[in-house]
This record gives structure tokens, sequence and C-alpha cells, in this order.
């Protein structure tokens, strides 16, 4: 089959959503990105909220997220999107309201953002992606980055003597009761774009339900920051990340 | 209708008055001396009268942020502090800034620098007037010397906060927040409608409908070109601000010999300091700033006339409002400064003495 073939409508199985703006992403290749983007959108478009949704983008990789998603969004002071989230989803309950951030934003210089925003039980969703490093701005050791892992700012590894242990923020703030839905994901293979997808679904609809935060971490690659080959860098999250961040969910509505 | 008098706080008469305005949201962390303003919202319940969210954040931080939130929907947000939680807020204050986002800030200011004191001070002149937080930006600011003003400033800072998209600023200080005066109290106004908000507001982030482009709230532009373009647009917004929005009083200047120029509390000590005076027989008026920014530069100037032999800054800071004033009045005429400083307040007879001593004597 000829890819113009391939390409005609009748063949498709799968199509980009109407919600991701038809641009080139500023995500190098092979980074979890653009799939997690991709998801949230497609979210939001199967739901048909486009209208009720408003969004949050950090600083950091994702700070241009306003650029690819087609929703009215915000861009937050670096770590400070929960509270934006807060304020926006108290003014305007009836919305759906996320907020998209990477391990050093959420993890590390909004950690008390963070932590009392899912303390108060805001009913907003939080995707959170996790690669263990700070991409942007070009590979520094992030709250998130293993034991022994390199990064500029810890170029023989991560000692964690000296420069303190990996925060696993996810099961930290499983254990607060303002959270309602947890759970850790990954979008490294086409199982887990599914799964993943199935998460983010829920912890959007979980807005319906005003129970609280719904907490989705996205376990992901930084190919450039770990300075591998997008294929490697996958295998190298699999060995080395997935052990230390299991997948699954942490912590489920009981009713 | 009679309008409603009441005996409150500096501090109680904003929490009222945003009540009043029809605020959306407070977002406030308490610190002294304006802790009155988050305890008198909480007390009065305005979610069960007006809707109005109010909110205490786990750091100041936060709370600016809430309002950079809150803001970014179109909706009426204030928030409170005290000088060196104002410091944690210039961040947000600096994004407000750059994304255009309307929103009030009170500054009830202590003495500082550092944890400083928890007495009055007007420490933060600089930070407020010229800039604080990062950035090529400015904000009006309203200085009240009262507890009426207090009240008043608040719709005023939200009127012009919309007007230019812009933060703006009530820097009032310990003295007029913990001191209680009769206040006229103006009526409840509505808050706006979510349609209201769609039609006065079209960039807000109110969910992206089929007639229009999304909207964005962003202050990062990674083209320069572009970003160059956004900081001369903000820039031609100040100067509409300063055209436009200049507010001063005097007090006996028609016939003065001496100048006093001070705003909000030390005003209020250098209007009796004047009274003192005349009796006296030294004929002194004094120019009280009610815009910090943008400063009546031209008033001063206008009001320094050839009778006039000198002028006396009177403030409570090492001196920072006296740059504006030097700068307004130009060289040739005798500038100085009289500051109390680490809670202290000048009296007005001090102040007599200093003009006489730094002034008139000198």
């Amino acid at each position: 089959m000829t890819r113009e073939e391939i390409i005609k409508p009748e063949n498709l199985v799968y199509k980009r959503t109407n919600l991701l703006v038809d641009r080139a992403l500023s995500y190098c290749p092979g980074c979890g990105h653009g799939t997690v983007h991709r998801l949230v959108m497609e979210t939001i478009e199967e739901m048909g909220i486009q209208a009720e949704t408003i969004g949050i983008a950090p600083v950091g990789c994702a700070v241009l997220a306003y650029e690819f998603m087609d929703i009215d969004m915000q861009q937050a002071a670096h770590g400070r999107a929960p509270a934006l989230a807060t304020a926006v989803k108290r003014l305007m309950p009836e919305k759906y309201v996320f907020t998209y951030q990477g391990d050093g934003d959420l993890a590390a210089i909004g950690t008390a953002e963070t932590i009392h925003a899912c303390n108060r039980g805001e009913n907003i969703t939080i995707i959170f992606i996790n690669n263990g490093i700070y991409g942007m701005t070009g590979g520094q050791m992030a709250p998130t980055t293993l034991p022994g892992m390199r990064a500029s700012t810890c170029p023989y590894g991560r000692d964690t003597v000296t420069m303190g242990n990996p925060l696993k923020i996810t099961e930290l703030v499983a254990t607060l009761p303002g959270t309602y839905y947890v759970t850790r994901q990954a979008v490294h293979t086409p199982g887990n774009v599914r799964k993943t997808k199935k998460a983010i679904r829920k912890a959007f609809e979980n807005q319906k339900l005003k129970k609280g935060v719904s907490f989705v971490e996205v376990v992901s690659n930084c190919n450039s920051g770990w300075k591998m080959t997008p294929v490697a860098s996958n295998q190298w999250m699999v060995d080395n990340m997935l052990p230390f961040y299991p997948l699954g969910d942490i912590k489920v509505p009981t009713e | 209708m009679m309008k409603e008098l009441r005996l409150m706080k500096g501090n109680e008469a904003v929490a009222e008055a945003a009540i009043r305005a029809g605020a959306d949201g407070y977002f406030g962390y308490p610190i002294t001396p304006q802790s009155e303003i988050l305890e008198y919202l909480m007390a009065e319940r305005p979610f069960e009268k007006t809707g109005m969210v109010v909110l205490q954040a786990e750091s100041e931080v936060a709370a600016i942020n809430m309002v950079y939130g809150g803001a970014s929907c179109g909706k009426k947000c204030i928030t409170s502090s005290s000088s060196p939680g104002i410091s944690l807020k210039m961040e947000g204050i600096s994004y407000m800034a750059g994304a255009e986002l309307p929103c009030v800030i009170v500054n009830v200011v202590r003495g500082g620098p550092g944890l400083g004191t928890i007495q009055p001070g007007q420490s933060d002149y600089f930070q407020a007037t010229k800039g604080g937080g990062h950035g090529d930006y400015r904000m009006i600011v309203l200085a009240p010397a009262s507890v009426q003003e207090s009240a008043d400033f608040v719709p005023l800072g939200f009127e012009l906060a919309f007007k230019y998209r812009n933060p703006v600023m009530i820097l009032t200080d310990g003295v007029i927040g913990q001191m209680m005066e009769k206040v006229e109290l103006f009526e409840q106004r509505p808050r706006s409608t979510q349609e209201e908000i769609i039609k006065n507001s079209p960039w807000a982030t109110t969910g992206k409908t089929p007639d229009r482009e999304r909207n964005i709230i962003t202050s990062l532009d990674l083209d320069s070109s572009k970003q160059e373009k956004h900081v001369i647009k903000l820039r031609d917004k100040f100067r509409k601000m300063e055209e436009n929005e200049v507010r001063y009083e005097t007090f006996q200047c028609e016939d003065a010999e001496y100048l006093l120029v001070a705003f909000g509390s030390s005003a209020r000590i250098c209007q009796k300091a004047v009274d003192i005076a005349r009796a006296k027989g030294i004929k002194v008026g004094l120019i009280r700033p009610i815009t910090l920014f943008p400063f009546p530069s031209k008033a001063i100037s206008d009001l320094t006339t050839d009778k006039v032999k000198g002028i006396l800054v009177v403030e409570m800071n090492l001196g920072q409002m006296i740059e504006d004033v030097k700068l307004a009045v130009g060289k040739g005429v005798k500038v100085e400064h009289y500051g109390r400083y680490g809670g202290i307040i000048p009296t007005p007879e001090e102040t007599i003495e200093m003009l006489q001593q730094k002034i008139i004597g000198g």
C-alpha cells in the first residue's frame, strides 16, 4: 500500500484529535509529551467539554502547552499551577480544570502548591509528567532523579547522601485525604497509552463527582536530557525508572 | 437612600469594601498588621451573601497566584498582605503585569527590611512604585490617608485595574490599617454575571466557545521581536496612566512659602503640622500624592512657585518618595527629608521642628 492509499480517510484507524492544534510540537522527537497532550485533548473532545475546560500550563518543556491545545489556557509561574487551578475551580465550579506539570514544576519549586491543593481536595485534575530530569533547562537534576542517575548538576550520578533521595510525590499526595484518585501510568507502548488514556478520562470524569483531586502521573522518557536515542531511553525507563516508580493505581475511590 | 455609617478599622473597611465592590474572590495569608482583612471576610461569610469566594492560601505566593488564576477568568480578585508578604507576592505581580491581568493588592506596610517590625512604616514606596518584581512594569499605586479612603479605594482600584488590565496596589500602612474611624460605606454593588464578564473581558479564559479563538493568558513570548512589541505596548499603557490617573490633594498651598510633601499616614500628621505652623505664622502648605504611581510630578512642580523657599518631604522611611519630588522640582529648590523608621511615627511638632532646622534655618 502506498502512503497516499494509507492516508485515505477510509483507511484511517486513528486520527489527530480536532482539539490538538495543527502545528509542529516544540518537543524533542521521541518525547512522551506529545502523546500525553493528544490523550488529554482526545479526552476533552470525547467528553464534549471544550467550552467547559480551562487548562493551566507549567514552566518547563510544557510551558507552551497552550500553543498546542485548542482550549482556553493560562500559563502559570514556575510551580504555581495548582494555586491558579484552585482559584479557577472555586470561581467557576461548573468548569473542568486541569494542570499539566513536569517534575521540576510539581515536585520541586511547586511542592507547597501541589501538596496544599491536594490536601484541600480541590476538585481538579493534575497531569504530572515525570521524566526524572529538568528537560527544558538542559538536563539538570530533578527531585525525581534516580539514585546514581547522571544529570548536568550531578555529573557523577545522584549521590543521595549529599543530594537527597528521589521524591515519590505521587505516593506522598496519595496519603492526603483531599486526593480522590491517584495513579501512575506511562506512554511508551500502545498498551500503556491506552491505560493512560483511561486514567485521564477517569480523572476528568471525577470532576463531576466533586470528590477532590485526581492525580495522574505519567512516567516518561527524556531522550535529550538522558542523552539517549528515543528507543534506548524508553528501554532505560523500563529498566530503571519503572522499578522505582511502579505503574498502576495508587489510590482508587472506595465507593 | 442613606449611606451606612460605621466605626471601623482601616483593615475592616478594606474587607467590607471588597464585598460591597462586588469582588469575586479574596485570597490571602495572615500577616500582622493586616490579618483583620482575612478575619473579617471569614467572619462575614460573603459567600452566602454575594457568592464571593474567600480562601486562606498556604502562602502569600499561592495567594497571589490564586488571584492570577481568578483574574485570568475575568473575575474581580483581591489579596492583601504586609511588607514581607508583599515581597513574596512580587513574583505573581510581575507575572500579572506581564500577562495584563487586573487585580487589587493591598499592602498594609510595616517597618522593614526583612522581618522588621509589626509597627507601621512607609518603606515599601520603592517596591510599590519602581517595580518590586522583575521586568519592565508599573502598577497604579493608591495611597489612602484615612479609613474612608481605605474603603473607597477598593472599588476605585478595581475600576482602574480593569480599565488598564493591570494590577493596582493600595499602599496603606499599619497606622491606617489598625486605627478606627468613621466610615461612610457605599451600597452593595452586584458581582458581574458570567455574561457580563464574557462581554467586558473578551480576553478572559472562560471556556473556548465555537464563536471565538482560544484565549491564552501568558507572559511568555520566546520570540524577542514579539516580546519587544509587548513591552512597548505595556509602556504605552503606563504612559496613559501617567496622562490620565494622577491624583493628589493640597492643603493651604496658595500662599505657601514652604511645602510639605507626604503621603498616607504621614500626610495626616503633616496636615496637623500645617495647622500648628500656620498658628505660629509660618506659611506652610501640604501636597499629598494620592497616586504614588503615576506620581503628581507636574502638580508639585506647578505648586513650587517663586514664593516657595523650600520643601520638606516627610516619610516613614529613609527617603524614598523624596527622589520623585526632587525629579519633579528640578535643581535650585531646597528639598530635604524628614523620616522616622522601624515603626516610629513622626509627630506634627517634630515635623515643624525639622522644617525650621532643615529648611527655614538651614
